[in-house]
């Protein structure tokens, strides 16, 4: 066996471990220098995101992988699975490219963004230690373990969130998110309990495999996906969203779009893996459920923002409506998923609707996280983020400019943006179950696009005003960042079935093919 | 911070060495007995802070800084983790216990009943790099909290 079959046979274990390593050696690194720790924090999530596309060829050609810690067998005895394993299916490698590329670009971004703060060394290590966290979610096929990972986060962000430490606000969010985040996590333990205490179990195969539904189930089901869909900012649980997206610096807020996405992805394991052998049971409408906290979200999004005056929370209001089109075409799929009486292939529409929220996670990582670094530069170039004092940056900031119009285009879904071809799919399929649901994303989509034309006109267009008269372009690491993300939305736009078939398609087969996810536990 | 009266320092002497032994003896028995780590860190950490509060942050800064404490949690992380990795070099697996069963220290296997220290692997090993990421973090975070009352005292 050579190096590289060697390595990736370890990949599972060193793409939490390496970034973990990373983030421990970042503050010894920054002893010697601060360009060497940069580079070094840029190298490992670069290092992460090979492995990251190694793995995902192997995944998408021959089907999920487990990785057990500890030993090579998951049994103990003949019964027991007590290890703690990693189970990576296409839809774990899925959100893990949307982690890497996040955390690769906020590294990328804050070389030039973060320069002139102190306690960066500890910024890199938490920047580092949120990445692993968010890996870990989407990773592991550990319950237990996927609280672990989901505790990780909430510290690491919620330190983050407060770096500006001498602004109030920023504090304020930090322990706004924090309190609520534990709350969350205190949910989700509750609710893992419940199932060890009935299945004698915390792998999540193995409690797919023995789960049966009774009443503390029910319990439980509630509990994970409150506190899950709250780690998503779905509405009405958002409230810690806006403030923590606008307070954070805008690399932080970068990573948080793939932290909530992370809790995003543990609604759609619990639902789909977790209850899939007993969601076709009568007594269960979760998709319906989901379907209506999606448009609920998209719509106090949508209205939410047209009312916000601050650039970055604006966005952040923007970025809440997205995740309800997730949602919406996450729970059109389970509707029909769960009635007993039509199969998945009478209603094609059902994959379609799956297919599109799937795309539309990484869609929105993407034009959000675009979006964000834009506001970000722009507070970097005229320190102001009130979008009643900006405007005329347009003459400035050309290449700034060019992003926000990207970015623009591309989350109120216009061709040829990479919004368009997942919100397309989410139209055309939700409007099969129900006409009143694609009317009302195609609404929300129309009204986000009025919102960030009024911001285009607020911030960049005009003439230039007097106290911006020495705006420069910012630094180049901030442009490359930009540009990467940029890349990424115009290649999703003009490929789109080419991004379809080779990512999406299988990530959504394998949230659906429950047996592929529990074949090691029956086959073994 | 000033430090406190001779009665609260003698006493404070006195029992730091009995509260740090306890902590040492509840890392280094992770593997067989309740504890491990993380638990008998916070002991260890506790006593220290005790001194803190006895002796004052002054005295503290004077032995000790900050610095330091935290580069002695970069170790005690890094240690475990790359006790970890030599899981994949010998064992074949990550976090494999590649020391247990072999005649390296620490390499006999834990039998029911018979509490020897000498067995567990890479357990211990792993203990003790907790144990000093605990110590050093939750000590250091009691020293800066001092550290900033104090700071705020002399403004005042």
């Amino acid at each position: 066996m050579n190096f590289l079959d060697q390595l990736l046979s370890h990949a599972p274990a060193l793409l939490v471990a390496i970034p973990l390593l990373g983030a421990f050696l970042t503050p010894l690194i920054g002893r010697v220098n601060d360009k060497l720790r940069n580079i070094f924090v840029i190298g490992i999530l670069g290092f992460t995101g090979i492995l990251v596309i190694l793995l995902a060829q192997q995944i998408f050609a021959s089907g999920p992988i487990t990785y057990v810690f500890g030993s090579l067998d998951p049994y103990v005895g003949k019964e027991t699975v007590i290890r703690i394993l990693f189970e990576i299916d296409a839809l774990s490698i899925f959100m893990a490219m949307i982690a890497i590329v996040l955390s690769f670009s906020a590294a990328l971004y804050s070389w030039a963004y973060m320069e002139k703060n102190t306690g960066l060394d500890k910024y890199y290590s938490l920047l580092l230690l949120l990445t692993v966290g968010m890996l870990g979610m989407v990773l592991t096929g550990d319950m237990f373990n996927f609280f672990v990972f989901l505790e990780i986060t909430s510290i690491a962000s919620c330190a983050l969130i407060a770096f500006y430490i001498n602004k109030v606000k920023s504090v304020e969010a930090g322990f706004k998110y924090i309190v609520v985040s534990t709350i969350g996590a205190l949910f989700v333990l509750m609710a893992i309990a419940l199932l060890y205490g009935q299945y004698d179990a915390l792998n999540i195969a193995k409690l797919a495999d023995s789960i049966t539904f009774s009443f503390v189930d029910k319990i439980a089901l509630v509990l994970l996906i409150a506190a899950l869909a709250m780690k998503g900012g779905i509405v009405p649980m958002h409230m810690w969203l806006p403030d923590a997206y606008s307070r954070a610096p805008a690399s932080v807020s970068l990573i948080l779009i793939g932290t909530t996405q992370a809790g995003l992805y543990g609604v759609f394991r619990v639902l789909f893996t977790l209850y899939g052998n007993v969601i076709t049971l009568p007594t269960i409408s979760m998709g319906w459920a989901l379907v209506i906290l999606g448009l609920l979200t998209m719509l106090v999004g949508v209205i939410m923002a047209l009312i916000q005056i601050d650039f970055k929370r604006l966005i952040a209001y923007g970025a809440i409506a997205e995740l309800g089109y997730m949602f919406l075409g996450v729970g059109t799929c389970l509707t029909i998923l769960a009635n007993p009486d039509i199969t998945l292939a009478q209603a094609p529409f059902a994959f379609e609707a799956l297919k599109g929220g799937l795309f539309h996670v990484f869609n929105d990582a993407l034009d959000v996280g675009l979006l964000f670094m834009v506001a970000g530069a722009v507070y970097y170039a005229t320190k102001e983020t009130s979008l009643n004092r900006l405007g005329g940056l347009a003459r400035n900031m050309k290449y700034t400019t060019i992003f926000f119009i990207i970015g623009l285009l591309a989350i109120s879904g216009i061709p040829p943006m990479n919004g368009f071809a997942s919100k397309l799919l989410i139209y055309e399929s939700t409007y099969q179950l129900n006409p009143i649901l694609s009317i009302i994303a195609i609404l929300s989509s129309i009204m986000l696009l009025a919102i960030f034309i009024k911001v285009f006109h607020a911030a960049f267009l005009g003439p230039k005003l007097p106290q911006f008269d020495t705006v420069k372009e910012v630094p180049r690491s901030m442009l490359l960042a930009m540009g990467f993300i940029a890349a990424f939305i115009i290649i999703f736009g003009l490929f789109p079935d080419l991004i379809v078939n080779t990512i999406v398609d299988p990530a959504a087969n394998a949230l659906i093919d429950n047996a592929g996810y529990m074949r090691w536990l029956i086959g073994g | 911070m000033n430090g406190m009266t001779k009665i609260v320092k003698t006493i404070a002497g006195i029992s730091f060495p009995f509260i740090v032994i306890y902590g040492l003896y509840v890392i280094a028995h992770g593997h067989l007995t309740p504890g491990g780590g993380f638990q008998g860190g916070a002991v260890v950490a506790s006593g220290l802070a005790l001194i803190l509060v006895a002796y004052g942050s002054k005295w503290a800064a004077t032995k000790i800084k900050e610095h330091d404490l935290s580069l002695l949690e970069s170790v005690g992380a890094i240690g475990f983790i790359t006790v970890a990795f030599f899981g994949i070099l010998f064992g074949g697996v990550f976090f494999s216990n590649f020391i247990v069963g072999t005649d390296l220290l620490f390499g006999g296997i834990p039998l029911a009943g018979a509490a020897d220290i000498n067995t567990g692997g890479t357990l211990p090993l792993m203990n003790f790099a907790v144990g000093l990421k605990v110590i050093a973090g939750l000590f250091g975070i009691v020293f800066i909290m001092a550290l900033a009352i104090s700071k705020k005292e002399e403004s005042a």
